[in-house]
């Protein structure tokens, strides 16, 4: 579970109104979810990201309803790691279960910068920023955390326990 | 160090250690729910999984109680969804007409629900069986469908708050004034992510019930559980509800806390949360006077039969205010009957109150009390956002059965003390 990207910041408190306005809501594709990801800050956000690029974020991201859209939009964006101060409880557990990966590294979020490359190791909990040389040390994600991830999120992931299992 | 009541009972359902808050466990789940309203979007999301089992048919439990009786074709619709699917994978727990109730005065009351249990809900307010010393939380859709099936799901290990409670309240003060002054003082964030654990002295003056009132609201601190230990209140309780073998349950002496902050409940006034959230909390004399339209006694914060009484008690020989409308909904079908039996629905009616059946009703905007534009109601639910109990126009305050009982009679935001 490698990740390598430029990384995009946004602030504290980003909402899931803000990750996806309800107007969207009207679609569970996340290619179409994601053409609007972000369209709360504003809908130019999107254009400056690319495949595989990573989103920072501030404290609390994704508070708000528990729409699982709003993980599905990032996905969608081609965004597959946020990384933040901190998480919304829901949010969180909705990422994970949506197939997004989530590292919480608090204060050390604050070193990130706009446009830095990021290189993260989610099984082994290190992120370097390749622009400035500086290494971040997270709790490695557990196991089975890690197979829901890459089954895919938590509905293929029960797919195929049960498949195993017949 | 030893562990908070959190950490040990989430230690108790998973084969990992948990040592510290922010780690991510795999826990077994004993107890899975869900209602009319989050079932159907389980069961859509079983069935992407190809799931047609849940984990354990004793183990899942399903409760129609948000718009019962049926209010429109489309909840009818839905709740033939959830009956469909019950009786297909033979879940014996399923409910739904007379023998339907507010999930969360329902479950601890057939004795579903106890200290250790680890429960999972489709509900935000699944916390409340935090009152009996369960780990209880609510969770979406998904998560949800994947517990019924698994019988498993994940946790990070939450911090915990430690909310010592000293003295004995006074009389019209309980539960519901408790937790609206902890949510005055710390905000509708105040817990986030965090567990809310109860300790202390002033504990054993609050009966099983004022303690599931408590627990009920940890979620509008953001709490992920409010957790109370079980004592000898609780077995009792548990004994009534059919349950044996529970055993008493506390934290670690020792045990790692984030924060703590002390409640006197000597000192506690009955308390209001003014509109539109639940932590614009005012002792009740300075909000007296605001003139109500209607006043709701129900839901799973206050629709249980102590809180009837203590409504009835404030009741009796008293009629509510011309122009006011009160409107009583006993929590469960067997509530509804103590109610009978112990004279309080004659007081009611003869006070002039609706009765209706045991529902969600109005408590989200879903039927049965409705407000119009400008029209203003206290209620003994839970949230009091814009637009909660219907027209965005209008406004809620929330109080405990008492100041509700009391506000009816004088047509007015009023202190039980001062009828
Ligand atoms: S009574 Fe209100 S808060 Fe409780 S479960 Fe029903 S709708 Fe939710």
């Amino acid at each position: 579970m490698r990740y390598t990207g430029k990384a995009h910041r946004v602030g504290d408190h980003i909402d899931t109104d803000a990750i996806i306005p309800a107007r969207y809501l009207v679609s569970t594709d996340p290619r179409e979810l994601g053409q609007y990801c972000m369209a709360g800050i504003s809908p130019d956000w999107i254009k400056g990201v690319e495949q595989g690029d990573i989103l920072v974020a501030g404290a609390n991201f994704g508070c708000g309803s528990s729409r699982e859209h709003a993980p599905l939009a990032l996905l969608g964006a081609g965004i597959p790691l946020v990384i933040a101060r901190s998480f919304a409880r829901i949010f969180y557990r909705n990422g994970f279960n949506m197939g997004l990966v989530l590292l919480e590294v608090g204060d050390q979020a604050d070193a990130l910068r706009e446009g830095d490359q990021l290189q993260a190791d989610a099984e082994e909990g290190i992120i370097r920023n390749l622009t400035t040389q500086q290494e971040i040390q997270v709790r490695p994600l557990p196991d089975f955390m890690r197979k829901i991830l890459e089954s895919g999120g938590l509905v293929p992931y029960v797919r195929k326990r049960l498949e195993s299992a017949a | 160090m030893g562990h908070s009541l959190a950490s040990k009972l989430l230690q108790a359902h998973t084969s990992e250690t948990v040592d510290e808050p922010g780690q991510i466990v795999q826990c077994g789940v004993d107890l899975v729910l869900a209602n009319d309203i989050t079932a159907p979007l389980a069961i859509d999301s079983m069935e992407r999984m190809g799931a047609e089992r849940v984990f354990h048919p004793e183990r899942v439990v399903l409760v129609c109680d948000h718009f019962t009786p049926n209010k429109d074709i489309d909840s009818a619709e839905q709740v033939k969804r959830v009956r469909d699917f019950a009786a297909r994978a033979g879940i014996r727990h399923y409910y739904e007409g007379g023998v339907c109730g507010v999930e969360h005065a329902l479950l601890p009351e057939l004795g579903l629900v106890g200290p250790g249990d680890l429960v999972v809900g489709a509900d935000s307010h699944t916390c409340t069986y935090g009152g009996l010393g369960a780990f209880a939380t609510g969770l979406g859709s998904t998560d949800i469908a994947a517990a019924m099936v698994l019988g498993e799901t994940w946790f990070k290990v939450p911090p915990s708050i430690l909310v010592r409670l000293e003295g004995k309240p006074w009389r019209h003060v309980g539960g519901k004034d408790v937790v609206l002054h902890l949510l005055g003082r710390i905000g509708v964030d105040g817990a986030l992510y965090k567990a809310l654990e109860f300790f202390g002295p002033g504990i054993a003056s609050m009966d099983a019930e004022a303690r599931m009132t408590v627990a009920n609201m940890a979620i509008e601190a953001g709490g992920k559980v409010g957790l109370f230990p079980a004592d000898e209140v609780t077995s009792v309780y548990l004994r009534d509800a059919g349950r044996r073998n529970d055993i008493p349950l506390a934290a670690d002496e020792d045990a790692e806390y984030e924060s703590s902050l002390d409640i006197d409940l000597d000192q506690l006034e009955p308390q209001v949360a003014c509109p539109h959230l639940p932590d614009n909390v005012r002792p009740v004399y300075e909000v007296e006077d605001i003139a109500l339209d209607q006043v709701v006694i129900g839901s799973c914060t206050n629709g249980r039969i102590s809180d009837l009484r203590q409504a009835a008690e404030i009741l009796e020989g008293r009629t509510v205010a011309p122009g006011l409308r009160l409107i009583v909904l006993p929590a469960t079908p067997r509530i509804y009957r103590m109610a009978l039996e112990e004279g309080l629905l004659e007081i009611f009616s003869r006070a002039g109150a609706v009765i209706g059946p045991p529902t969600c009703g109005p408590c989200l905007g879903g039927h049965m009390g409705i407000l119009a534009g400008g029209e203003r109601c206290l209620a003994t639910t839970n949230r009091n956002f814009k637009g909660r109990m219907g027209s965005l126009e209008s406004e809620v305050f929330l109080g405990g059965p008492a100041v509700a009982a009391a506000s009816a009679v004088a047509g007015r935001i009023r202190h039980p003390e001062r009828i």
